[in-house]
Order: structure tokens, then sequence, then C-alpha cells
């Protein structure tokens, strides 16, 4: 998968993550999935269409998360919940626009579908195309998060 | 900035409308609506003034872009304020946005700074 296509993702993520929850985030090495497994407790996906197909997801531990929420709402978060899950579809949706926004800039063009939510520990993700799924972890002070950006052949 | 105006907050995400309902109440907004989709907030518009409506594009049974056109073809709001605040950040969105008769339009992640200075440029 061409990394031009990838670096959008991580750079919309450390602006989302840094404005709406004032956490800054330290990026990991983008690794290719084998399973489908996700790699935490609750995750966003969002289909992409335009110059290719895709999904990207983003998966986060229930701490992470938590930390995470409770910033963008200054008031503490305790459990997973669907205020949590609904927080968690809004950050993938930002996390689409702001690196589609940078596709944009060189040349390409993607629309968004409204995310949908999965939760529970050891769901598996679908991603809604047949290709390699590049997942880039993140880490904060309280915790990971994976990324997963899967684009048709 | 008058804030005793009415305000109708419309995104499909209860989390963005709690954020945003926190920052109104910060800069001293008081009397604050919701609605979850664009025919929801035109059930609101229907029954209620309102003089300022901020909005979300991607949502679903009516976008915000569609909520926007459809205000601007009322007469009752034709000049209303209307803040379109969104993840759709590409050229077109905006140019869209415009043509309809957006009066200012934020793009998600925003601060709070961001959504005061866009209102003031709106609100009398």
């Amino acid at each position: 998968m061409d990394v031009k296509l990838i670096n959008p993702f991580i750079s919309a993520t450390t602006n989302v993550l840094g404005t709406m929850a004032f956490i800054n985030v330290q990026t990991g090495k983008p690794y290719l999935k084998k399973n489908d497994v996700a790699k935490g407790d609750v995750t966003g996906v969002i289909g992409l269409t335009g110059v290719a197909h895709g999904t990207i997801s983003v998966t986060f531990q229930e701490k992470c998360i938590l930390k995470i929420v409770s910033n963008m709402f200054g008031e503490e978060m305790k459990e997973l919940n669907e205020e949590i899950a609904d927080a968690v579809g809004e950050l993938t949706n930002m996390i689409s626009g702001q690196a589609r926004k940078e596709l944009e800039e060189a040349g390409k063009i993607f629309h968004a579908a409204i995310p949908s939510v999965i939760t529970g520990k050891n769901h598996t993700i679908a991603h809604y195309t047949v290709g390699p799924k590049i997942a880039i972890p993140f880490y904060t002070d309280d915790g990971s998060f994976t990324i997963e950006v899967c684009f048709e052949r | 900035m008058d804030t005793s105006i009415k305000v109708l907050i419309v995104d499909d995400f209860a989390t963005m409308r709690r954020i945003l309902k926190n920052i109104l109440k910060q800069l001293g907004f008081k009397n604050i609506l919701e609605a979850d989709d664009g025919t929801t907030a035109l059930e609101v518009l229907g029954k209620q003034d309102v003089d300022l409506i901020i909005s979300d594009w991607n949502m679903p049974k009516m976008t915000g872009l569609e909520l926007l056109k459809k205000i601007r073809a009322d007469e009752k709001y034709s000049k209303h304020p209307f803040l379109m605040v969104t993840a759709e950040a590409q050229k077109q969105n905006v140019i869209e946005a415009v043509q309809a008769g957006v009066s200012n339009y934020v793009v998600k992640p925003f601060t709070a700074e961001a959504i005061s200075e866009k209102l003031k440029k709106i609100i009398k």
C-alpha cells in the first residue's frame, strides 16, 4: 500500500486527539495485520469511496477512550457505554475528515459514509473491502489505540 | 455578541451536540435546543422561533446541506445565521455550502475559540 495513503491518517489522528481531547499521541510503527480481531474494546469503522474503495477503523483500549472522552467532555467518564460509543463514532468521523482533506491536497478525493461502532472484548472488525490491512498503533499516557487502513487491491 | 438568542444545534452524534452546547454555555448562551438530524431540525423550526442554527453536514435522513437549502428557501429563515460545523473539509464542500447560503463554516476538530470567533462574525 502506498505510504502516501497512510500518512494523512497519522497526522489527522494527532490533530484530532490534540485539539478535541488535549492529548498528545506517540505513533508506533505501522505493520501488516493478518487477522480481524480488534486490538481494543471499542472500534469506529468508516467506509471510504472515491479514487479507491476502503475502510478505516479506530480501535481504543477502554482506559484510553475513557480518558479521551473525559477530556472532551470536561467530566470523568467511568465506563464503556453508549456515550463512549457515540464519541468513538465522532472521533472516527473527524479523523476521516482531516485525512481526506490532506489526501485532497495530494489530488486524491475520497468521500466517507457515516461511521458505525462495534464494542466488546475480542470483537472483530469486518473491513468492507478485500485488501491488505495496515495497522498503525498509537500510544498515550493512558493506553493505546490502533488505526487500521484497508484499501482494495 | 447577543447570547440571549435561541440556538439550535443539529448533529447526529450526541457527543458533538454536548461539546458544542458546553462551548455555547461557556460563551453565555442559555437558550439551546438540539436535533439529531435535518428532519428533526425542521420539526423544531416549525414549532419554535430560532435565531441561530449550528449544523453538521453528514447526517442520516437529511444532511446539513439539504437542511440549509430548505431553510434558505423559507422566507422566515432565508437570512438567519447558519453555521456549518463539520468534518467535511474538502474545497468542494465549502463551495457548495457557500453557494447554498451558509453564514460561516467550521471544520472539525475545532477549539472553543474558533467557534467563538465564527459566531462573533455572524451574530450581532
